[in-house]
C-alpha cells in the first residue's frame, strides 16, 4: 500500500500543479503544455484506481487529439505575446466574467453531485454489478450497448450535429480559388498535351495562340 | 524490501528489451540504406565492418562528439525536451508487445489501446521541436506533420476496430492467439494494405515524408537540431518504424505464430518468427522508400480523409455483419 499511496500524491500533486500552472503561467503556449501533464497525470489517476479503460481514453481522445489541434490553434494565431495579468500589471478584463461563468460551473456541480448522493436510484442502473473475474472494459461495453444505449446514440447525435454546424459555419464558397482537380490532372492524355509540330527553317512556330 | 526486489527484477527485464531494441534500430537503419543503396543500383554503407555493419554505430559516435547548438532566439526547455520526447514514447510502446506466449513485459489486458495511445502521442516530439526551433522551414514542417499524422491516426484506429471484432479481446496476446487457425492478412486483407500505407504516414516514411521533405522544407522539423539530439530524434523515429512493423505483424501476420503448426516450422522458437516478420514489413516499407515519389499534400490528406476512412468505416460495417450472420462473433460467458 506504501507504494501505492506514493504513487497517488506523486500524481495528484503533479495534477494540481499543472492545473494551476494552465491559469497562471505567462505564456499561451506553456498553458497548453501545462494541461497536456494534467491530462496526463489525471490518466494515470484513473489507471491507477483500476479503470485503465478509461485512462487510455482520456490518453488517446485528450492528449492525442484534442490537445494537439489546442497546441495548433495556439501556434497558428501566435498568440503568445498576449500576455495574461493575473497576479502584475493592470486587471484584465476577462476576469469578471471568468468568475461568473466558473461559479455557475461550481452550482451545477454541487446540484448534481447533491442530487446523486441524496437520491441514488434516479437513473435505473439495476444491472450494475462489479465482477472482480471482467475487465472493466467488458463491463462498460456491457452496461453502456445495454442500458445506456438510448444516452449513448444521444450523445452520438449532439456530436454529429456539433460536427455538421462547425463545418456549416467555418465553410465558405469562394469562386475565384486556383483548385487542383485530380480528375483532370489523372485524365490528361498524350494527345492532348503534346502536339508535334513541323518547324520550317528560320520561320519558327507560333505558340500560345 | 519486498517492492525494492519486485523494482529492480522488473528493472532488470526492461534493460535486456530496451538494449536489444537500440541495437536492431542501429541495424535496421543500415539495412534501410542497403536496401535502398541496392534498388538504384548504388552499393550503400558498406566500408565499416563486415559489409558495413557498423556503419551506424560509426555515425553515432560521430554525432556524440559534434557539437550540440541551440538556436538564441529558440525556446530552450522545449527545445531540448522535443528529442527526448520522440526517443521515450518509441521506446516505452515496446513494453507491450509479445515476443512469444508469456514472453511480454506487462501483459496488459487494453495492450492494443495502449500502443494506440503511445502512437498518437508521437507527434508531440515533432510539434515541440518545429515549434521550439522558431524559425519558418522547423514550423512549416510541425504543421505538416501534425495535420498528417492526426489524420491517418483515424483510419489506423479504425483498422484495429475490424481486428478487435474478429478477436473479442484488447490483449495482443489474445489477439494473436486468435489467429491460430487463420491469420487475419487472409480475411482481413484490405485492412492490412490500408494498414501498411497508413503506417508510412504515421511514421513519415516515404512517399509521405513531406514533414521532412528535403527539396521544400531543408530538413523540416529538424532542421535547427545537431550533434545528439539530431542523433536521439532519428534513433526514436527509426523505433517508431520498427514498432508499426511490430504491430503489423501482431494485427494481420499471426505475431510469433508460425505459418502452419507442423513439424519442421514449430520447433523454431517463437521470437525468431516475430522477428521475422518484423523484418519482412520493414523489407517492404525500404523497398517503398526505394521506388515510389513523393506525395503532393492535398493529395495526401485527401487519400487519407476521403478514401482510407470511408473504406474502412465500411469494412467494419461489413465485417461486423458476416459475424454476425454466422453467428461467429466472439462472446465471453460471465
Amino acid at each position: 500500500m506504501l507504494f501505492h499511496s506514493i504513487f497517488f500524491y506523486f500524481f495528484s500533486i503533479i495534477a494540481i500543479f499543472s492545473a494551476l500552472m494552465v491559469i497562471t503561467s505567462r505564456s499561451t503556449i506553456n498553458s497548453v503544455f501545462f494541461l497536456i501533464l494534467d491530462f496526463i497525470s489525471i490518466g494515470c489517476l484513473f489507471i491507477m484506481v483500476g479503470a485503465e479503460f478509461l485512462g487510455i481514453i482520456i490518453l488517446i481522445v485528450y492528449v492525442g487529439a484534442v490537445a494537439v489541434l489546442f497546441l495548433f490553434v495556439v501556434m497558428m494565431l501566435n498568440v503568445a505575446q498576449q500576455k495574461q495579468s493575473w497576479f502584475i500589471g493592470k486587471k484584465s478584463s476577462h476576469i469578471p466574467f471568468g468568475l461568473v461563468v466558473s461559479v455557475i460551473i461550481f452550482l451545477e456541480l454541487l446540484v448534481v453531485l447533491g442530487g446523486w448522493k441524496y437520491k441514488k436510484n434516479i437513473m435505473s442502473s439495476s444491472n450494475l454489478f462489479i465482477n472482480e473475474n471482467i475487465s472493466n472494459t467488458h463491463l462498460i461495453g456491457t452496461v453502456m450497448y445495454t442500458d445506456y444505449i438510448l444516452y449513448f446514440q444521444i450523445s452520438g447525435i449532439i456530436l454529429l450535429l456539433s460536427m455538421i454546424g462547425a463545418i456549416v459555419l467555418t465553410y465558405q464558397k469562394k469562386d475565384n480559388i486556383k483548385k487542383q482537380s485530380y480528375i483532370n490532372q489523372i485524365s490528361r492524355e498524350k494527345i492532348t498535351s503534346i502536339e508535334l509540330k513541323k518547324v520550317e527553317f528560320e520561320k519558327g512556330v507560333k505558340i500560345d495562340d | 524490501m519486498e517492492y525494492l526486489d519486485i523494482f529492480f527484477n522488473e528493472i532488470y527485464k526492461i534493460f535486456f528489451l530496451v538494449v536489444p531494441i537500440l541495437v536492431s534500430v542501429a541495424l535496421i537503419v543500415w539495412l534501410d540504406r542497403r536496401v535502398w543503396g541496392l534498388v538504384q543500383k548504388r552499393r550503400g554503407p558498406n566500408v565499416v565492418g563486415p559489409f558495413g555493419l557498423f556503419q551506424t554505430l560509426a555515425d553515432a559516435l560521430k554525432y556524440i562528439f559534434k557539437e550540440i547548438i541551440i538556436p538564441a532566439s529558440a525556446n530552450k526547455i522545449i527545445f531540448i525536451l522535443a528529442p527526448i520526447v520522440t526517443m521515450t514514447l518509441a521506446l516505452v510502446a515496446w513494453a507491450v508487445i509479445p515476443f512469444g506466449e508469456n514472453l511480454v513485459l506487462s501483459d496488459i489486458n487494453i495492450g492494443i489501446l495502449y500502443l494506440f495511445a503511445i502512437s498518437s502521442l508521437g507527434v508531440y516530439g515533432i510539434i515541440m521541436g518545429g515549434w521550439a526551433s522558431n524559425s519558418k522551414y522547423p514550423f512549416l514542417g510541425a504543421i505538416r506533420s501534425a495535420a498528417q499524422m492526426v489524420s491517418y491516426e483515424v483510419s489506423i484506429g479504425i483498422i484495429i476496430i475490424n481486428v478487435l471484432l474478429c478477436v473479442g479481446s484488447l490483449n495482443l496476446t489474445d489477439i494473436v492467439l486468435a489467429q491460430k487457425n487463420i491469420w487475419f492478412v487472409i480475411p482481413l486483407f484490405p485492412m492490412f494494405v490500408i494498414f501498411f500505407i497508413s503506417a508510412l504516414a504515421e511514421t513519415n516514411r516515404p512517399p509521405f515524408d513531406l514533414p521532412e521533405a528535403e527539396a521544400e522544407l531543408v530538413a523540416g522539423y529538424q532542421t535547427e537540431y545537431s550533434g545528439m539530439m539530431y542523433a536521439m530524434f532519428w534513433l526514436g523515429e527509426y523505433a517508431n518504424i520498427l514498432l508499426m512493423c511490430a504491430m503489423g505483424s501482431i494485427l494481420f501476420l499471426g505475431g510469433w505464430l508460425p505459418p502452419i503448426d507442423v513439424y519442421p516450422f514449430n520447433i523454431i522458437p517463437s521470437p525468431i518468427w516475430i522477428i521475422f516478420k518484423i523484418l519482412f514489413l520493414f523489407f517492404l516499407f525500404s523497398i517503398v522508400k526505394a521506388i515510389v515519389p513523393r506525395y503532393r499534400y492535398d493529395q495526401l490528406m485527401r487519400l487519407g480523409w476521403k478514401i482510407f476512412l470511408p473504406f474502412s468505416l465500411l469494412y467494419v460495417v461489413l465485417t461486423a455483419s458476416f459475424l454476425f450472420y454466422f453467428d461467429m462473433l466472439p462472446t465471453k460467458e460471465f
